[in-house]
């Protein structure tokens, strides 16, 4: 235990970098992804976050943490911003902030929410809303590592049109130990099959693996979903310190 | 000097006392939650608080013991290492000082136990002084589980993680032994004036 004491007096801060934006795509109607290019990026694990901190021509700053969406593999690092409207620093990625803007990043942070290939499986990944963007850098990772590792991957979106990264996941499976499904919580698309309701017991039993193969399970998104699906894997079975969960946003109680 | 990011601008009013929002923190008038697992729904039914480790005398209360001693309703504003700070939160609950308070040891340091295996380390002396108390009640309601009901320890000068949500031990000690988040690359200490927020701040 006191190794981490050491450790962090031998690693030293977290250095503020600069983050050159080197692409903004537009995942849907409310979020973003920007593509980055860090100087002297150190590297991340799947499912880590950073601070931003934005600068304006008045001095004035604010800070944010974003999960980031992209592989450890990849060259540049993706965060993916869901737009808040009252927000200050979502509505400025969003709709402002374009290719060649800067603004400045430290990380990565958090050891907990994190997988990688070598840790093994199964696992299983819910993510609702823009909550699927810690979840897509794990997917990614193991589509960019080659691996058969078993992933059950469930993602909520209100639709179609909502959901983040739709085509890229898609094109990663069907793929060897790769299952993905959704559920559109407004209704499918033309033509749909799938889930049209919110996560339920049924759903987590369907989509797997079952708690009697010890999965870990990552589930992130806004707090009451978050809430409610991590409730639903406990009632399940799953062993509570198999499960990991990130949750963000406001929480519809009391305020 | 920063780079300047072309466009951005603030939107948010100035919070009226600026004084009071630490460096790198934004006032949320909402209540946000962050947890690491699932949220623990203990009942009050068995619950125990137990002080334990470098002391003269195991200390243990069950839940109408806790409500039993002396409370005190106070209002603090909270700090969350994910930015966000809320001003004027109003609690109830024990004084650390009633639970310590004659706890005979030589130790320097506290780890707080929680249901779902959380820890947290904080100087003892962080807790004494009329600094630390364990909750029960949020604004004059019983606290509710996403918050750390049926209780919480409440550490309002350091970041929020080291309040630890569904305290059930309190165990001192001679070292430092770094907790969940400490030993994941957050502050050991984590004061939120001094922005301690990762190892190295």
């Amino acid at each position: 235990m006191a190794r981490a004491a050491v450790l962090g007096r031998l690693i030293g801060r977290l250095a503020w970098r600069t983050a050159t934006v080197r692409e903004v795509v537009a995942e849907s109607e409310h979020a973003v992804t920007l593509v980055l290019d860090v100087t002297d990026w150190p590297g991340h694990r799947a499912g880590q976050h950073v601070d931003v901190r934005l600068t304006a021509d008045d001095g004035y700053q604010a800070e944010r943490s974003y999960s980031i969406s992209s592989a450890p593999e990849a060259d540049a690092i993706a965060i993916t911003v869901e737009r808040i409207e009252d927000g200050e620093v979502s509505p400025y990625f969003t709709d402002v902030i374009r290719p060649g803007d800067q603004f400045e990043l430290r990380g990565p942070v958090g050891g907990h929410f994190t997988w990688s290939v070598s840790d093994g499986g199964p696992i299983l990944l819910v993510g609702g809303g823009s909550g699927f963007a810690p979840l897509m850098a794990m997917l990614r990772h193991r589509a960019a590592q080659d691996s058969d590792v078993e992933v059950h991957a469930l993602v909520s979106a209100r639709t179609d049109a909502d959901a983040l990264y739709r085509d890229e996941l898609a094109a990663l499976g069907p793929a060897e130990g790769l299952h993905v499904a959704w559920t559109f919580t407004r209704g499918g698309p033309p033509g749909w099959t799938g889930y049209t309701r919110r996560v339920d017991a049924a759903m987590i039993a369907e989509v797997g693996p079952a708690p009697a193969r010890a999965p870990r399970c990552f589930v992130c998104g806004p707090t009451p979903f978050v809430e409610w699906v991590t409730g639903l894997l406990v009632d399940a079975g799953h062993d509570p310190q198999h499960i990991h969960a990130e949750r963000f946003g406001p929480t519809g109680g009391r305020a | 000097m920063p780079p300047i990011s072309r466009g951005f601008h603030r939107r948010r009013e100035p919070e009226p006392d600026q004084s009071r929002i630490p460096p790198g923190q934004y006032p949320t008038w909402d209540f946000p939650v962050l947890s690491a697992g699932p949220t623990p729904h203990t009942p009050t039914d068995g619950w125990t608080l137990r002080v334990d480790g470098a002391i003269d005398e195991v200390r243990q209360w069950t839940w109408d013991e806790l409500l039993a001693l002396p409370s005190e309703t106070f209002t603090v504003d909270i700090h969350c290492v994910t930015k966000w700070t809320k001003l004027d939160t109003t609690w109830t609950g024990v004084s650390l000082d009633t639970l310590l308070g004659d706890v005979e040891t030589e130790a320097e340091y506290v780890v707080a136990w929680c249901d779902g295996d959380y820890t947290t380390n904080v100087p003892l002396e962080d807790l004494l002084g009329g600094r630390a108390w364990i909750v029960y009640d949020y604004g004059g309601e019983p606290l509710e589980p996403e918050h750390g009901g049926p209780a919480r320890l409440l550490v309002p000068h350091l970041y929020f993680w080291k309040s630890a949500k569904w305290v059930r031990a309190l165990t001192l000690t001679l070292d430092d032994q770094p907790g969940f988040w400490e030993s994941a690359g957050y502050h050991d200490y984590g004061d939120p004036w001094r922005e301690q927020r990762y190892w190295g701040d």
